[in-house]
């Protein structure tokens, strides 16, 4: 059985969410990873995905068209490669949950979101209803197409393997689409959804001054990534990528410190598989202290300025 | 132009979902049901282009049971023009779901179908990436801003590390995300004159697809609960046991 992974990369390295997925994809047989990209950068990150542990062979698909993962011309890429595999699979990222089902589609596959975990070579296992279950899902597609969701498998290690790289060319620029521009979030800090520890911030906060008072220099502090429930989002505290929950990002970091957040089940969904959960929260019977490891009761105003300190 | 609008009947977004004894899914009976928040996005999206001149008519469409009328009512009422239920009491998966809304294009040709990003009971968020896939048009998926401009759509997309912009020739599929925008309650004048408004029925049959599902639920279950931990006492005893966890020296 051989498995086809769309690599999702960045200045000629991978991410790490396509290196959970290279684990996910060695459930089900040999792994074959696709770099879509335009010129010497792609060219850098197939060299780089030729190095992860477990990769067979890599496809290098080398246009300008491919430059911004446009769906509308990297699907048909994939579709025209998808006949010697048995599965696609992709990460459950913006990327990959943009791509994905535009491929499934064209293969006439329904489509498994968000695996947790491959218990064989067609069933697995997924979040429902905002993780408030999971669900084993058996597939009578002939070719699986799926999206895997990073915090639930460890990452290849992105050294050690020794890949060919093959050139392989798609349609290029469907003309459907153009992108126009990113407004990314610059910040010296982790990414969110890979940090090792977040710390993320409520709406008790009370506004985004005091987010940013308060909650950044702790997070400097620890080395961690900064993160926000959904309310202090909507409240305009904090910008939507900060955002982690069902409508948000998933991460699991080893350590997850909610400041001033009640813990909603739409947050829960999107950190309970924390390794450990720290929560600071005046509210002694708040939700987010039934699944914390470490709580601390009191005024977040004078306790977190007093950690930052301490630490 | 007209825009179609595909809505979903789901679970109130305020009820906690309770995995049934037997495990074969959610108990629905008695659970407040309503249209998927996303979908709610997308009919208000709908209506502003409409009230900016720039849509002329807005349908709305949904799979699902009987009782998904009061769905397409609620949409009506906040001021789309007539709706379509294509009647199943089958689940319907989203490969179905696009192949209905591809035949439904077909006939009523919208320069834009605006969708909810995902629905919030199986979390699939594949909808309308499938119809874009099936119909052969541009998608803006997860979008924040929609912003029509002349023959093309401008779309702006919440991805993970920001924001994104592109630019889809029309017709085109949107997806919506949170903050598109704050959906309208309808009035109560609204409410009853949707009540009025032209509602074809119609089944999967009519259009010719096949909706047999492809996946099957072998088992639905709670996930693995996490124990409550400790209060601390003090600062100082969050300080030793981060230094425990070996995250600060």
């Amino acid at each position: 059985m051989s498995v086809l992974v769309l690599i999702e990369h960045e200045g000629g390295a991978i991410k790490d969410a396509s290196l959970t997925t290279v684990t996910a994809a060695q459930k089900l047989g040999e792994v074959h990873a696709l770099v879509a990209g335009s010129g010497a950068e792609a060219k850098q990150s197939a060299d780089a995905a030729a190095q992860i542990a477990g990769v067979a062979k890599v496809l290098l698909a080398d246009d300008a068209a491919y430059q911004n993962m446009l769906a509308e011309n990297v699907a048909p890429l994939v579709v025209d490669l998808a006949g010697g595999y048995d599965a696609i699979l992709f990460n459950a990222t913006s990327i990959g949950k943009n791509v994905a089902p535009r491929v499934a589609a064209l293969l006439d596959v329904m489509q498994v979101s968000d695996v947790l975990s491959i218990e064989s070579a067609d069933t697995f296992t997924r979040p429902i209803y905002a993780g408030n279950a999971i669900a084993t899902v058996k597939s009578s597609d002939a070719k699986k197409v799926l999206t895997v969701r990073g915090t639930a498998f460890p990452k290849a290690a992105a050294s050690g393997g020794s890949a060919s790289v093959e050139a392989v060319s798609g349609a290029g620029d469907a003309g459907l689409s153009r992108f126009v521009g990113a407004e990314t979030s610059k910040s010296e800090r982790p990414e969110l959804t890979s940090a090792k520890v977040v710390v993320s911030g409520g709406r008790a906060l009370g506004s985004s001054e005091e987010f940013h008072r308060l909650i950044d220099p702790l997070a400097d502090k620890l080395g961690a990534a900064v993160g926000a429930s959904r309310a202090a989002v909507d409240a305009g505290y904090a910008p939507n990528d900060y955002q982690v929950g069902q409508t948000g990002k998933i991460v699991a970091p080893e350590v997850y410190v909610a400041i001033g957040i009640s813990g909603a089940i739409q947050h829960l969904a999107g950190m309970k598989d924390s390794g450990t959960i720290v929560a600071i929260n005046k509210d002694e019977d708040a939700p987010i202290f039934q699944v914390a490891d470490l709580g601390l009761v009191g005024d977040l105003f004078q306790i977190v300025p007093e950690l930052t300190q301490k630490l | 132009m007209k825009i179609l609008v595909p809505v979903k009947r789901v679970i109130d977004y305020n009820v906690k979902p309770r995995v049934k004894m037997d495990g074969t899914g959610v108990d629905l009976t008695n659970v407040k049901m309503s249209m998927n928040p996303f979908d709610e996005i997308a009919v208000e999206e709908a209506i502003r282009l409409k009230e900016k001149g720039l849509a002329s008519e807005i349908v709305l469409v949904s799979v699902g049971p009987q009782k998904a009328q009061d769905t397409l009512r609620t949409g009506l009422a906040m001021g789309a023009d007539r709706a379509i239920l294509i009647q199943t009491d089958q689940e319907v998966e989203p490969l179905a779901v696009a192949k209905l809304l591809k035949a439904v294009v077909d006939e009523e040709q919208p320069g834009i179908v605006l969708l909810g990003k995902q629905a919030i009971d199986d979390d699939c968020n594949q909808t309308g990436q499938m119809l874009a896939a099936l119909t052969g048009r541009p998608q803006g998926t997860f979008a924040s801003k929609v912003e029509i401009k002349g023959d093309a759509v401008e779309v702006t997309r919440e991805v993970d590390g920001g924001l994104e912009t592109v630019s889809l020739t029309l017709p085109a599929i949107v997806t919506t995300d949170l903050r598109l925008n704050e959906p309208r309650y309808a009035s109560l004048p609204n409410i009853m004159k949707a009540k009025t408004k032209p509602l074809a029925a119609k089944t999967p049959a009519d259009y010719g697809v096949d909706i047999a599902p492809r996946l099957t639920t072998l088992k639905v279950e709670e996930p693995a609960k996490r124990q409550a931990g400790v209060k601390l006492g003090s600062v100082d005893e969050l300080v030793a046991k981060f230094k425990d966890l070996g995250v600060v020296a």
